[in-house]
Formats: structure tokens, sequence, C-alpha cells
């Protein structure tokens, strides 16, 4: 386990760094008005007196990885696409956020839409395409509502349309709801859906940077990827290379949420440690203490209160055993039942699973059986090993990433919880009280 | 095998009716807002999944007019359009209330009360999951994570963000529903219907003035960050807007019985084929 260096100044002003929210508190933060009053689509400006190969140089040389869990480079997503190939080329920004824990795109598109707006203009420069979509999950209907407001008013505004800013660009901006699907986060999955078809995935290779959309070369990004680029190009690569460290630079939203004093949204460099951020955000809820918590979701092996200290980025996460992922620090205090936890998050991977291969399809129902049969008292010690041995036959053997999600929270709590499980089997029953856990626990008010 | 099938409830054989169509007036003015949706995509299938949201905003639910409908517009086989209206959630495969309430029970929201107030919903408002109270108000479902897990526990109706929940303030959201009474999500505007809802989804915005601003720039969670990094206090916690802090009494605390499994709610549905009360399967032209 890694542990960051002694940090001097532990004020929240010297650690967080404030980006893509810096004025989520003005009033109508999310109008191209306030957007341009924050030097909204200056980064534009600049990148249009770019040649777009200098520009994906620059992107790339900025050192942005990707914000929705793989943490590939973005600029690299663009270089990929192959030029003067004669085919339409599209953008696809995966705005699908539905993995559990995570909620930082949905925040973003709902306070400061423009900022995706302009980032991807840039990228559609970059990778020379005229259409791009936004697949929004469909159960968040206040951002559609304000989505579809921005692209109204960048149209207005000459942003999209034709020949945007006297550059010659054009570029037309679709907006598309998806229908509820999980699985629809997983890229090719996506486009399948964007296809009007059940949002499957596809077998890789072609990569969607070959064939994506229909048959065409493709950019998948996440919201905050593309977001973040605007500011790269306003501020400097440099500017963005001062933040975070030579393999992960950068700001990026931590979610902190759970049985913790201030849950909400904190941006930061990247490397930042959740001690820190528990420290400058009154720690965990009054008189309790941290318990387990995932670093980017709950398809990423989970952490308990011995990973305080490791440094939140790609290389850190992955070097204690986990994944960066989507930066959901979700926080569960000593109330919790870490069985009844991932006995949860197996039956949403089991209701998420598409179908389409079979150790997904059926592993994560097997795992879901076995999981209710612990969690209420009738399980035997056999069947621990069962259950790693169900995961291990799911994770990497499987169609797609869903089910090496769902491996994770088993093998993980197996690895630090097992005495946990073996006390519900030994005990014919959960030791826990869910009244403890809710948010109302110790509001005697509530629970009189 | 002793009993028929018919004797069993279960028709086999009889190849269904093709599904009725719209009525003209209804079919023309859907067609016009189909074609604004095809036009906005490279490839006609892509607009599949807003035109069942369209369809939903008609009827409620999607019908198998609705599918035929889609079938027509995109040249697809209404078994192609079934195959994607039965893979996503969204679609409701029967009539249903014009609110629909959604109690987040994923792994966060559950733990921090969701699972509670799912339990008390269902006890006061005498359904389960995926079921609709006789008024024909409120159905009620248990959902998915839906991204707002600084603000849990949540509950969506008419996917509208509901922060910070009790069984309390849950119990009275939906008694004001029932009643007709003014309700305001915590983050986003006034609620509209469930098929004015459907529509928006269907990528047609929302005319409603004012609706866009409504529920300010950020739910408090998303700032508490930014007010750090400025150097103000920590913000205190955030207090559910509809319950105030005085709130009643619990109804009952949980008491996890061996036999009960916590998590067991998530019935699958009944495919289209194995719910002959509301099929929605092919058509007769296509056999079944």
């Amino acid at each position: 386990m890694t542990v960051v260096p002694e940090v001097k100044d532990t004020s929240p002003e010297k650690l967080l760094a404030p980006v893509l929210s810096a004025f989520w508190d003005e009033d109508r933060s999310w109008t191209l008005d306030v957007y341009r009053r924050h030097e909204g689509y200056e980064g534009l400006r600049k990148a249009l007196a770019m040649s777009p190969d200098d520009l994906i140089a620059y992107v790339k040389e900025s050192g942005l990885r990707g914000r929705g869990g793989a943490g590939f480079p973005t600029g690299m997503k663009w270089q990929f696409i192959p030029q003067g190939d004669g085919k339409p080329h599209y953008l696809v920004v995966n705005a699908d956020e539905s993995e559990p824990g995570t909620c930082k795109d949905i925040p973003l598109l709902f306070a400061n839409p423009h900022s995706l707006i302009e980032g991807m203009v840039i990228a559609c420069y970059a990778i020379r395409s005229s259409h791009a979509f936004i697949y929004l999950r469909g159960e968040v209907v206040p951002v559609l509502r304000r989505l579809h407001e921005a692209v109204r008013e960048a149209y207005a505004a000459g942003y999209l349309g034709e020949n945007i800013l006297g550059s010659g660009l054009d570029l037309q901006l679709t907006v598309h709801a998806g229908a509820g699907a999980y699985i629809c986060g997983e890229e090719t999955a996506l486009l399948d859906s964007l296809e009007g078809r059940r949002g499957q995935p596809r077998l890789r290779p072609p990569f969607p940077a070959v064939e994506g959309l229909y048959a065409c070369p493709t950019v998948v990004n996440n919201v905050e990827s593309i977001a973040s680029v605007p500011a790269i190009l306003k501020n400097g690569k440099d500017w963005f290379r001062s933040m975070g460290s030579e393999k992960s630079p950068g700001f990026t939203l931590y979610s902190l949420s759970g049985h913790v004093a201030s849950p909400g949204q904190y941006e930061a460099p990247l490397g930042i440690t959740l001690r820190q951020l528990l420290d400058m955000s009154g720690g965990m809820r009054p008189g309790h203490r941290l318990k387990f918590w995932t670093p980017g979701g709950s398809s990423t092996p989970m952490f308990t209160d011995e990973h305080l200290d490791v440094p939140l980025d790609y290389e850190g996460v992955g070097a204690a055993g986990s994944m960066l992922g989507t930066k959901a620090l979700q926080c569960f205090d000593e109330t919790t039942c870490v069985v009844r936890a991932v006995t949860r998050w197996t039956e949403f991977y089991a209701h998420e699973s598409c179908g389409k291969c079979t150790p997904c399809r059926e592993g994560t129902y097997w795992l879901v059986q076995l999981l209710r049969d612990i969690e209420a008292g009738k399980g035997t010690m056999s069947d621990l090993d069962k259950l790693a041995d169900i995961a291990d036959n799911i994770n990497g053997k499987s169609f797609c990433a869903l089910g090496d999600g769902a491996a994770s929270p088993i093998f993980s709590s197996l690895k630090y919880f097992r005495e946990e499980y073996e006390q519900h089997i030994t005990g014919r029953g959960c030791p826990f009280d869910p009244a403890k856990s809710t948010a109302w626990a110790d509001r005697p008010e509530v629970n009189a | 095998m002793t009993t028929s099938s018919s004797e069993r409830g279960v028709s086999l054989g009889m190849p269904e009716l093709p599904a009725p169509a719209y009525p003209d007036d209804v079919r023309a003015r859907l067609e016009a807002d189909a074609r604004e949706v095809i036009a906005r995509y490279p490839d006609s299938r892509s607009a599949l999944l807003p035109l069942l949201h369209l369809v939903q905003s008609e009827e409620g639910h999607v019908t198998r007019t609705g599918m035929q409908f889609c079938a027509d517009m995109l040249n697809l086989t209404t078994a192609e359009v079934t195959a994607v209206a039965t893979f996503y959630t969204m679609y409701r495969r029967k009539p249903s209330g014009d609110y629909q309430v959604g109690v987040c029970t994923n792994t966060l929201c559950a733990v921090m009360g969701g699972d509670a107030i799912f339990e008390t919903l269902q006890e006061h408002l005498g359904v389960g999951n995926g079921e609709t109270t006789d008024d024909g108000k409120v159905t009620l479902e248990h959902i998915e994570c839906n991204a707002a897990c600084d603000f849990a526990p949540v509950v969506m109706v008419n996917w509208e963000f509901f922060d910070n929940q009790t069984p309390g303030s849950a119990k009275r959201l939906v008694d004001d529903l029932r009643e007709g009474r003014p309700v305001q999500p915590t983050r986003g505007a006034r609620l509209c219907t469930f098929k004015e809802t459907a529509r928006i989804l269907a990528g047609f915005p929302d005319e409603r003035p004012g609706a866009v601003e409504e529920g300010g720039s950020a739910g408090p969670a998303s700032l508490v960050g930014l007010r750090l990094a400025r150097g103000e206090a920590a913000p205190a916690r955030v207090v559910h807007p509809r319950g105030g802090p005085r709130e009643e009494p619990q109804d009952r605390v949980h008491e996890p019985s061996p036999a009960e499994h916590l998590s067991s709610h998530d019935a699958p549905l009944d495919t289209s084929a194995s719910d002959p009360a509301h099929p929605a399967g092919p058509t007769a032209e296509e056999g079944e």
C-alpha cells in the first residue's frame, strides 16, 4: 500500500481544485450567459486556431485520461480514428451514468451542460466528425431538460450547426435519451442501443474507433472526460499537468456518499486520499467509524479503513488492488452488514446482465441464490468457496466488463470480511440491525 | 397431463389478431412527431428508443398498437420492435399510474433507508412492486441506482429527484400525489404526468414556462466541495425538504427473519408471451 508523503497544508482551499464545478452555485449556472461569463467557449476558439492533428496531439500531451472508469488516454482514443477513409466519423458521449455509487456526471450536466457541449465541438473538430450524440440515461429528466435547452442555446449562438465560428466546421448534435439498462454504459452496448437495438455488447475487435456507430469510426467518451477538454485548451496543458501526478495528471470530481458527515461532490487534483477528503468534510457521521468503501463504484473491489491513505489516482488505487473507476467513494460504517451490501449489488448485476454470455447470465443468477441463503442464515461453509469459485468463473471469462464488475465485490468482501460471512452461517442469520444504518438512525426526533 | 390448455388459462395455437390501429387523427399527429424524431438520426432505426417513449406518451404504456406504429414508421417487424421494447425497464407493458414512484433500493440507498421507505410505502399504499393504487394515481416500484448517491435515500417520481427522503416524507409525498396537491421535486421542475414525461424523453423539450430553470443551479450536496474550497465552513447536514426537523415516529423497525430475503423484491417481469392479460407478442401474420 502506498502512503502519500505528509501534506503540510491540509486546508480544503489547498487540497481542492474546483474547475468544472467552479460556478455551480451561481444563479442560472447552466445557461450560456453564465458559462460565457466564465470564459466559456474560449477553449473552442483556441482549438479552432490549431490544426486537428495538432489538437489531438495537444490533448494527448495534456495526459487527460478517461473519467468513466477505464482511464484510457482521451487523446489516444481520438488518434485511433482513421483519417481520410471517406466514411463519416461520430462522437458519442456516454452519459449513461448508472454504476452504483456514481453521481458526478448528472450534477455536472444539471449545473454546467455547456462544458460538455464545448468539449464535444472541440473533439469533433479534432476527429473530423460532423454529427455527435449525447446518450443520456433516461431516468434523469431534469438533466434532459437542461441538455435540450443548452443545445438549443448553442445552436442559436453559432456554436453548433453550420460553419461554427467561421471555421468551416459543421456539427449536428443529437441528445438521445436511453430507456433504462445499466449495460448501455458499456460502450459497444451503448452503440447497439443507439442504433435502436437491445443494448448488448459487441465482440471486439473491431473496436469502435474502426467500426463503431453504423460501422463507422466512432469515439465514445465519458461526460467528464469531454467536459474537461475546454479547460485544458483555455488554461493550457502545463496548467493541467501541474495537478495530479505524472501518469494521472489533472483534476477530477470525487463523489462522497454514504455514512459520512458531508456527502457530495469534491473536485480535486487526482491523488487526494479518502482520509484528506474526510478530514476536511467532517469525517464519518458522528460516533461511527469507516468499515468499508468503494473507490470507484460497486464494480471496483472494496477497500477498508486500512486504505484511507491510498492516493486516489489510477496508479495508486491500482497498486492497492482496486480501480479508480468513477471515483464514487461510497462509505459504509460499522453498522452496515457487508453480506447485505454485497448481496444487493449482486442482485443488481444479475438484474442488469444482458443475457448475451453464459458466465455472466448464469453466474450472477447463482451468486444471488447463494448470497440470499447466506444472508438469511441458511448457508453452509462450503457455500463460501462456491461463491469464490463462481465469481472466478465470471471474472475475465464474460463478454464484457459487467461480469468482472459482478465478481469484484465478492472477491474483495471475502478477502476482508470472510469472518462476517462465517458469522451469518454459524449464527444462522444476520447479526446486524438494518435500522441502525439508516440516515435517520441517530436522529431521535425521527426514530422516536 | 389431464387439464386442457384452456382450463389452465393458457392459450395455445390460436394466433393473435393484429393490433388495432390508432384513430386517424392520433396517427397523423404521432406520424408528424415521429418524422421529426427520425430526422435527427443518420439511420432511421436509431429513432426506435425515442419512438417507444413517444408511443408511451400517448397511452401511458407501450401497447401492441404503439409497437405496430413504431414498426410501420421504421420499416421493422413487430418482432424486432418487441425485442427492444422488452429489453429496457423504462417501457411499461401494462397500464399504470399517473405518477411512477420509484424507491432506490440499490445498496447505498437501501442501507441509508431505502429499504425501510420501500416497505413503508408498500404497506401504506397496499400495493407491491410494480403495482398501481386503485385510484390509478401511483405506481410503486423499486429502482436501481439513479446517480444521486450523495442525496441518499432517493425517491424518483416520474424521473424527477426527491432527495434525502424518510419513511415519513415519502408517505406524505404519495398522499399529496393521490390527493392532487402540488408537489415540488428537490431538484428539477414541478411534476408533470408520466405521459408528459415520456414526451420529453422522446426528445421534445418541456414547453412549460420556467420549467428548465426550476430547482436552481445545483443541489446542496453538489456544492459542498466548492464551498469548502472557497474557505466557507462545512455545511450543516442536509435535511430533506419535505419533512423539516419534525418527523412522526417510524412505524416499524425492520426485523429481518431468516425466511425473508431482504433483497428479493426483484421478481422478473413476465415476458410478453407469458403475460396473456397484456399480450405484446408478434401479430398473427408473423406467427407465434
